[in-house]
């Protein structure tokens, strides 16, 4: 049980790990097939796991629904959602457009699912206004610097702000270019780092907490 | 007679005016195209001196033994030249200022590995036509990418350092570790939702189990998990993935386990909701202002939906603790979250919260990398900046060792 459990996944990871690691510096096409290969794998392991989320979404909203927990209606509303959407693609053949012209399935994507889409999306334009709002509150000294230069910036990239403000331009390029680019890079050079010693902590079996809990057992 | 001082100036601007009748192309050679997947020759000559914008070279190959010669590429021949930094100094298939040109296979022009082709070049310029000296060359496949050696080297040298550390780790086991709040407060925030009797909300990314910020969130769960088996709060984890679903639930019940509440670990605390971006965001956005959890962890990488549901907590009054190493969203989480743990303090919570030493080791070993990359950085500005003032190309030898060369 041991061995299935723990040395047999970290074999896997081991041997997987190099492989895919010196794959990297093979340009040779038996590598190239070999990593096409693999994603075809995934494909398909991620389909048979697509079947766990479906049975995972069902188990919540069925037992919500027996239950009557509230807000219970919306899980009645997710599963005649789904029964319509699979009835409907089933009519439709699985397509959007027939012969040039939109299926009723295209037309319950495209008019239900692209709107709901768009609108969670635009919500996000007053969301950072209230953010900015907190963000921007000039209670301590690095608020301050942070307010100065957002506004600053914003005046620097909008037309009005440059008409008003020439230098701002200028500023901001300053700003984005040399202080906010150097702070990315620093971040970024961490997480390169970071991100290639777990790799290495996973592939050498150092890192085992993934597997669940993390200790050998 | 043309005054010296107006020959002096058009030899300085580089325009050879008299340039004469085109002559051949001198050095020309085919070659198998260098570390590549075959399926693609290169063509190396020498440059001339009356190369110039109005004379054309073009490219007419033929399988050998020749079949008939196709023109398959024309440019002006004071194109294609060897330039710094196109191949470091221990791969160079042209010498700096040679033409190079590579010549993939195409429709119009397909090239077979094994199979030798003939490649001739024609100088054109005005009514005159030079042809070079044909050339044969083979195609073949490469078994490694020897311009990126030195990459090899690096991951190489990374590796060592961070075993060492590691075994060092084991020896010393009382490495200092900087306080990271965000990892402090995880246990504020947890037994917070226990006080207020909430749930405590956690989000594991946008990304699937092949990310490695995806890898470190189901990490922290594991030692989230574990914490709250002991206070016997709720714990929900909604997801986008199936698969990391499927690892999640396998991490919070063995927390439970290692906790001694295998009793209290319940199957729906990890479940799916769907792949789809905004969806989810509706959905988890929906558990926050119903279910009012008293703790929100984001952990993982985050696209557009980083804020939408940041602020819908904040709004909530949770405490949140975010980390991540998408730098783009990293604004939006430390605006709208009590605690960040930005980029690199995502991958180091793992060793910080458990306190293991061969965990804790990994992180010196990461930092000795770190400090040598800052040397480099400096050292590499330095020599650079003297190459430049002093049109010396001797510190290449130095900078290509550090360049990324694909």
């Amino acid at each position: 049980m041991i061995f299935l459990k723990r040395q047999l996944p970290l074999a896997i990871t081991f041997v997987m790990g190099v492989v895919f690691a010196l794959q990297y510096y093979i340009p040779h096409p038996v590598s190239e097939e070999a990593i096409t290969k693999v994603s075809d794998w995934m494909k398909i392991i991620s389909g048979f796991a697509l079947v766990l989320g479906i049975a995972s979404v069902f188990h919540v909203h069925a037992v919500k629904i027996r239950r009557q927990a509230p807000g219970w209606g919306y899980s009645g509303v997710l599963f005649a959602a789904i029964v319509i959407t699979m009835g409907v693609g089933f009519w439709s053949g699985g397509e959007s457009k027939a012969d040039g012209a939109q299926t009723a399935f295209g037309w319950l994507y495209d008019y239900t699912m692209v709107p709901l889409q768009g609108t969670m999306f635009s919500i996000l334009a007053f969301f950072i206004a209230s953010a900015a709002y907190r963000a921007f509150r000039a209670r301590s000294p690095e608020a301050s610097v942070l307010l100065v230069s957002a506004v600053v910036v914003m005046m620097g990239r909008v037309p009005l702000g440059q008409f008003l403000a020439p230098w701002t331009w200028d500023v901001t390029q300053w700003l984005l270019n040399v202080l906010n680019s150097a702070v990315r890079r620093a971040i970024l050079i961490g997480v390169s780092m970071g991100s290639v010693g777990l790799s290495l902590k996973i592939i050498l079996g150092k890192e085992r907490s993934y597997l669940g809990g993390g200790k050998d057992q | 007679m043309i005054p010296a001082s107006l020959l002096f100036f058009l030899l300085l601007i580089g325009e050879p005016v008299f340039a004469g009748p085109p002559t051949s192309p001198e050095g020309f050679r085919v070659l198998d195209t260098p570390n590549d997947a075959g399926k693609s020759l290169s063509l190396a000559w020498k440059a001339s001196p009356s190369d110039s914008k109005d004379r054309t070279v073009q490219v007419w190959a033929a399988k050998s033994p020749p079949a008939a010669f196709q023109k398959v590429a024309e440019f002006p021949s004071n194109t294609r030249y060897v330039k710094t930094g196109d191949f470091p100094w221990w791969v160079q298939p042209a010498g700096k200022g040679d033409h190079y040109v590579k010549l993939p296979s195409s429709q119009a022009f397909p090239i077979e590995d094994g199979k030798p082709y003939t490649v001739k070049l024609l100088t054109h310029e005005g009514t005159q036509d030079v042809w070079s000296e044909a050339a044969e060359g083979v195609s073949a496949p490469n078994y490694f990418n020897l311009v990126q050696v030195n990459n090899l080297v690096f991951v190489l040298a990374f590796t060592g350092v961070l075993l060492g550390s590691i075994a060092a780790a084991r020896r010393n086991p009382h490495i200092y570790l900087r306080r990271i709040a965000g990892l402090d407060a995880v246990e504020e925030a947890i037994g917070r939702s226990t006080e207020m009797g909430r749930p405590i909300l956690y989000l594991t990314g946008s990304g699937g189990m092949s990310d490695v910020s995806t890898i470190a969130a189901t990490v922290i769960l594991g030692q989230v998990a574990k914490k709250v088996a002991h206070y016997e709060t709720t714990l929900k984890v909604p997801h986008r993935d199936p698969i990391v679903m499927a690892v999640c639930q396998e991490i919070v019940k063995e927390a439970y386990v290692e906790a001694g509440r295998p009793d209290a670990f319940k199957e729906d605390t990890n479940f799916f909701i769907t792949d789809d971006q905004f969806s989810y965001t509706a959905a988890v956005d929906g558990i926050m202002l119903r279910e009012k959890p008293a703790a929100n962890f984001f952990m993982g990488s985050y696209f557009a939906e980083s804020l939408l549901l940041t602020e819908t907590g904040a709004s909530t009054g949770a405490i949140q603790i975010a980390g991540t190493d998408s730098d783009h969203q990293l604004p939006f989480f430390v605006t709208t979250c009590d605690y960040t743990l930005i980029g690199e303090e995502l991958y180091a919570a793992s060793a910080y919260l458990s306190r293991e030493p061969v965990l804790v080791g990994t992180l010196r070993g990461q930092d000795i990398s770190k400090a040598f990359i800052m040397s480099v950085l400096v050292i590499g500005t330095a020599l650079a900046t003297a190459g430049v003032m002093l049109q010396t190309d001797a510190f290449n030898y130095a900078l290509d060792l550090f360049r990324d060369f694909k």
